[in-house]
């Protein structure tokens, strides 16, 4: 389903990685892992086709990825560092944007449906300033559950969530795995993805 | 349930107008900062009617496209900072329409609230009758080319260190045709000319703007965000 053919990052003039090729079938799960600063978000943003590679070439479902792309852009699903959460709307209105945006519109009801399934029931009318760093994490990753994107790519995920909402976020990735998603993910946690098929890529020296 | 691009371009727009409306007092600030620097003239130049009525047609110009560059800051620096940004480029409708609600709900706090001020400070100036009417037709023309081709800076500067100078330097002259030809068209009526031709060469220039700038825009913001 995705693969990336002699990649290179540069930012600058270093030299991030070389020549990185890898390929991930439907249903399996790409867990980048490298040191800080080794190149893991570069690598995230390329395959979301935020930033293009110095050298080789992305592709999903065969064909070379792009952002003008509306067909695969209607297939990806990415969380960043920065959450794309804003400080003035509540967590439903965020909620109800994003899917909107992404091209699948929800109802409130639906919206608060799942801000409660990611334990935000008490929340989901509070502007999103007031809300702690986790819950606004939270908020972003509701939108999984509605998700019809086929590829997640998901930059630290774990950050800032409690064990609980750790446990629900592996439910819902394993639960996307079994659909036949694709799902590529950084993470500094000890996180285990043991009944899944996974495979680990190396960034960076080791 | 997949959505219609109207219906996305449509929630872009309300979510703007929301965001602005809840808080308004930076969207005031703009407005207040047009009205004191017209108010400025009349004390630090001369209170006579006569020269007022003549500067008249510049000053309110020229307070309008500063007070329409101090807010473009807030067109994409927000989105940029919290990664609203990066999703509004995932998005699978076309980046540049996205832009194009962006810059219409930015004009529609910042720039459509000049217009309907720019009667009032017309009036301290001594401006009657026809020159009034032209000068907020002018503004109504002209005001949406500056949010436009003020976006296409905003997008280039994004996430710079001192952007908000080098966005006045790369925007200013820019700005300038759309300068000459709104307060010359107010200058024409007072001095007993038509106006009809600088209206025209305004609105194709605004025109002009609307075609290029959107697409100008979404590129440099793939640009900014590489």
């Amino acid at each position: 389903m995705l693969k990336a053919h002699q990649l290179t990052a540069v930012r600058g003039d270093r030299r991030l990685f070389t020549q990185l090729s890898f390929s991930v079938a439907a249903g399996e799960l790409l867990y980048v892992r490298g040191v800080n600063g080794s190149g893991k978000t570069t690598l995230l943003r390329m395959l979301a086709g935020l930033t293009q590679p110095a050298e080789g070439g992305i592709q999903w479902d065969g064909r070379p990825i792009g952002v003008n792309d509306d067909r695969f852009c209607g297939d990806v699903f990415y969380l960043g560092h920065r959450a794309a959460i804003k400080d003035d709307l509540d967590a439903v209105e965020n909620l109800g944007f994003s899917a909107t945006l992404a091209g699948q519109s929800i109802s409130r009801a639906v919206a608060r449906k799942a801000l409660s399934a990611m334990g935000l029931s008490d929340h989901d009318d509070l502007p999103a300033r007031v809300l702690s760093q986790g819950q606004r994490r939270r908020v972003a990753l509701a939108r999984l559950l509605n998700s019809e994107a086929r590829l997640w790519i998901l930059d630290e995920p774990f950050t800032a969530l409690d064990t609980v909402a750790i446990d629900h976020l592996q439910a819902s990735i394993h639960e996307h795995l079994g659909r036949g998603g694709v799902v590529v993910l950084t993470t500094h946690q000890r996180v285990e993805f043991d009944s899944v098929a996974s495979r680990e890529l190396q960034v960076g020296r080791i | 349930m997949s959505t219609s691009m109207l219906a996305t371009l449509n929630c872009v727009l309300q979510r703007e107008v929301k965001l602005a409306a809840r808080r308004l007092p930076d969207v005031m600030t703009t407005l207040f900062f047009f009205v004191i620097v017209v108010s400025l003239f009349p004390l630090g130049v001369s209170p006579e009617t006569g020269i007022l009525r003549t500067i008249a047609p510049g000053v309110v110009w020229v307070a309008a496209l500063l007070a329409s560059m101090l807010a473009l800051g807030r067109l994409f620096g927000e989105d940029y900072r919290d990664g609203t940004l990066e999703q509004l480029l995932l998005a699978p409708q076309p980046l540049s329409l996205l832009v194009l609600i962006k810059i219409l709900s930015h004009w529609l706090v910042t720039g459509a609230p000049l217009v309907l001020m720019s009667p009032l400070l017309g009036l301290q100036f001594g401006l009657q009758g026809e020159a009034l009417g032209v000068l907020v037709v002018t503004l109504l023309l002209g005001t949406p080319a500056l949010s436009l081709v003020g976006a296409v800076g905003a997008a280039l500067t994004l996430g710079l260190r001192g952007g908000g100078v080098l966005l006045s330097l790369l925007i200013l002259p820019l700005y300038v045709p759309v300068l000459i030809f709104g307060a010359g068209a107010v200058e024409a009526v007072a001095s007993g000319l038509g106006a009809s031709g600088h209206i025209s060469l305004l609105a194709a220039f605004s025109v002009l703007a609307l075609c290029g700038a959107p697409w100008v825009t979404a590129a440099a913001l793939r640009i900014s965000l590489d």
